[in-house]
């Protein structure tokens, strides 16, 4: 590992100041991806700005919703009472996710900045526009298996690996973030992460410095609490990163869905939300039919590489099961 | 009658073969022609490959040797001062900024329980607890651990009792090599502690109700992080399994007393072979 220099912040201030001064600076809360990545020479900060002592770890009811700190646990946030209460599908698929030991030390705003999986990204004899801009991508006609089938451009083809995100997605969360002006904004979810177009190497619409604060769910994420499931499917049964996984919510009026929620995991560069499929599914009938309909829509524009067209199919068979589930016809 | 390779080549060979036997060098200047052969290799696809190996190797080269050290000593960078408890007891500890608690227990602390698997987070040896929970101390860096509390698998018994848990593994075989062994132990201990405090899995039912009791299935999905080469899984649930459900597990050993070491170092004397 590359020497670097720790600084523990105090408060957000000195937090955001201590990045802000040093641009190959980043912030430290979990450290289970950023540290494998220092190991792996692929981040290669010249400080770590250790967060873990802000105090920004709590859950709390808010007007607009529930409140999620940056820095509560992944453990702490599937358990909430609140969390499995009225966002099950929060639970269920931060539990789908990693191992016991990694959702203990994982935190929420460093489980949304968690970097791809792909091979050439970590492999640093390989090009990878993400790594370092430029340099090519190693997986566009290399092994792609585990690359994207939507939205991926030349440069890059590399997934979102996260669970937790593609859940978050479906329950219209926004991201608090603080600027090293001290000035707080709110991101809405689907403009958090970008897709790769030119500039692969920024994963985000985050500014160097710029600080999570919290997530912020909305009350009315709660109407899917009846009917959600978060589906995920990978080579084994447990502590694996998602082939294909799909968060599905459904809010039923009787049999008829009022509204939906599809979105897909690690099909694409960030959280991939088919507002085709929900277009389907508004109104009608929830049957199985309807949920073949909704993932032939979701799955269109897919555009599969070597070595991944089965993704396709996979992804359609998961929206289908995903829905079965959430409507609890399966 | 020993062959020249040089001059008697084996009439089985290719011409190719023959040739590539032609150019081997003697064993004492195999170096020397290993650096030459990589750097021909250069423009060909193996070329980076070569140049990290002969980076390293340079790099290695220009180590002064040391007399009596195993590698050349390190000097530390960005050291950062921590005050913490590893099983109970306080220690400081000047660390530079890249060592990971794993690293620190084993080299600083000479806590060697604890084992280094994967070093990247996948295979989980190096579990420990922290402030009672079980985290990877390959990915923790020792620097974020001031005030924090660490126990290890050393930590576990209390004198010669062993926590309820060791007692589980040793009556159920829950290990083959035991290269894992302390990582699942003390994952165990901080994964029942999940159970009791009501923590759902990816196996649950329904997330919205708290599980009971623990099944296989529930045990083996909150242990996923903890792998077995060995495959001695079945021991291990079982073992789990047992504290889960209050069975105390007879310890069926205990450390050797001063006056029983003493005898086995007299018999060693008599009859000159070590009794170990």
């Amino acid at each position: 590992m590359r020497p670097f220099e720790y600084v523990r912040a105090t408060d957000a201030a000195s937090a955001t100041a201590a990045m802000s001064a040093m641009p190959q600076a980043k912030y430290l809360a979990g450290g289970s991806n950023l540290l494998d990545l220092m190991k792996e020479d692929v981040e290669r900060p010249t400080r770590l700005v250790d967060i873990t002592r802000l105090p920004l770890r709590d859950i709390t009811r808010s007007r607009a919703g529930l409140s999620i700190g940056a820095l509560a646990t992944n453990t702490e946030t599937a358990n909430h009472p609140l969390v499995r209460e009225n966002y099950p599908l929060l639970t269920q698929a931060i539990v789908a996710g990693a191992s016991g030991q990694l959702r203990n030390m994982a935190t929420n705003g460093g489980n949304l900045l968690q970097r791809t999986r792909c091979n050439y990204f970590y492999d640093t004899s390989m090009p990878c526009n993400k790594r370092e801009a430029g340099s090519g991508c190693g997986a566009r006609e290399g092994l792609n298996k585990i690359g994207a089938i939507l939205g991926w451009s030349e440069a890059c083809v590399a997934t979102y690996p996260g669970d937790m995100a593609t859940a978050l997605y479906a329950l219209d969360v926004r991201v608090r973030v603080r600027a090293p002006d001290g000035h707080e904004r709110l991101i809405a979810i689907t403009d958090f992460h970008r897709l790769p177009g030119d500039t692969p190497q920024r994963d985000n619409n985050l500014e160097h410095g710029d600080l999570i604060v919290a997530i912020e769910l909305p009350v009315s994420a709660g109407d899917f609490a009846r009917h959600s499931h978060y589906l995920k499917v990978r080579d084994r049964a447990s502590y694996a990163f998602a082939m294909v996984s799909v968060a599905a919510a459904l809010d039923m009026d009787g049999s008829r869905i009022r509204q939906a929620r599809v979105v897909l995991g690690s099909v694409a560069h960030k959280p991939w939300r088919s507002a085709e499929a929900e277009a389907v599914l508004v109104g009608q009938r929830a049957d199985e039919g309807t949920f073949k309909r909704a993932a032939e829509a979701a799955l269109r524009d897919a555009r599969p590489l070597a070595h991944n067209t089965h993704k396709v199919e996979l992804g359609r068979r998961s929206v289908v099961r995903a829905l079965m589930r959430a409507s609890r016809l399966a | 009658m020993p062959h020249d390779i040089h001059n008697d080549t084996p009439a089985e060979l290719s011409a190719d073969e023959a040739a590539l036997l032609r150019e081997m060098p003697a064993l004492s200047d195999v170096g020397h022609a290993r650096r030459t052969f990589m750097m021909q290799t250069g423009g060909s696809g193996i070329g980076l490959f070569a140049a990290n190996l002969l980076a390293t190797e340079s790099a290695l080269a220009q180590l002064a040797p040391v007399s009596g050290a195993a590698s050349a000593p390190v000097v530390a960078q960005n050291v950062v001062t921590i005050n913490f408890r590893v099983n109970g007891a306080p220690h400081a500890l000047d660390i530079d900024s890249r060592v990971v608690l794993l690293d620190a227990l084993r080299e600083r602390l000479a806590l060697t329980g604890s084992k280094k698997g994967c070093d990247q987070g996948q295979c989980g040896a190096c579990t420990v607890l922290v402030d009672g929970q079980r985290v990877l101390s390959c990915l923790t860096l020792a620097a974020t651990l001031d005030g924090r509390e660490v126990t290890t698998i050393e930590g576990l018994a209390k004198g010669d009792q062993l926590h309820p848990m060791q007692a589980a593994f040793i009556k159920h075989d829950g290990f083959q090599c035991g290269y894992c062994t302390s990582g699942q132990i003390c994952s165990a201990v901080g994964m029942l502690g999940e159970a009791q405090r009501g923590q759902v899995s990816h196996v649950t039912e329904n997330v919205g109700k708290t599980p009971t009791r623990l099944s296989d299935d529930e045990i083996k999905e909150r242990m996923s992080g903890n792998i077995c080469r060995c495959g001695a899984y079945p021991g291990i649930v079982a073992a789990i399994q047992d504290v889960h459900s209050g069975h105390q597990s007879a310890q069926t050993w205990g450390f050797a007393t001063e006056a029983q070491l003493a005898m086995t170092t007299d018999e060693k004397k008599e009859d000159g072979h070590a009794t170990v």
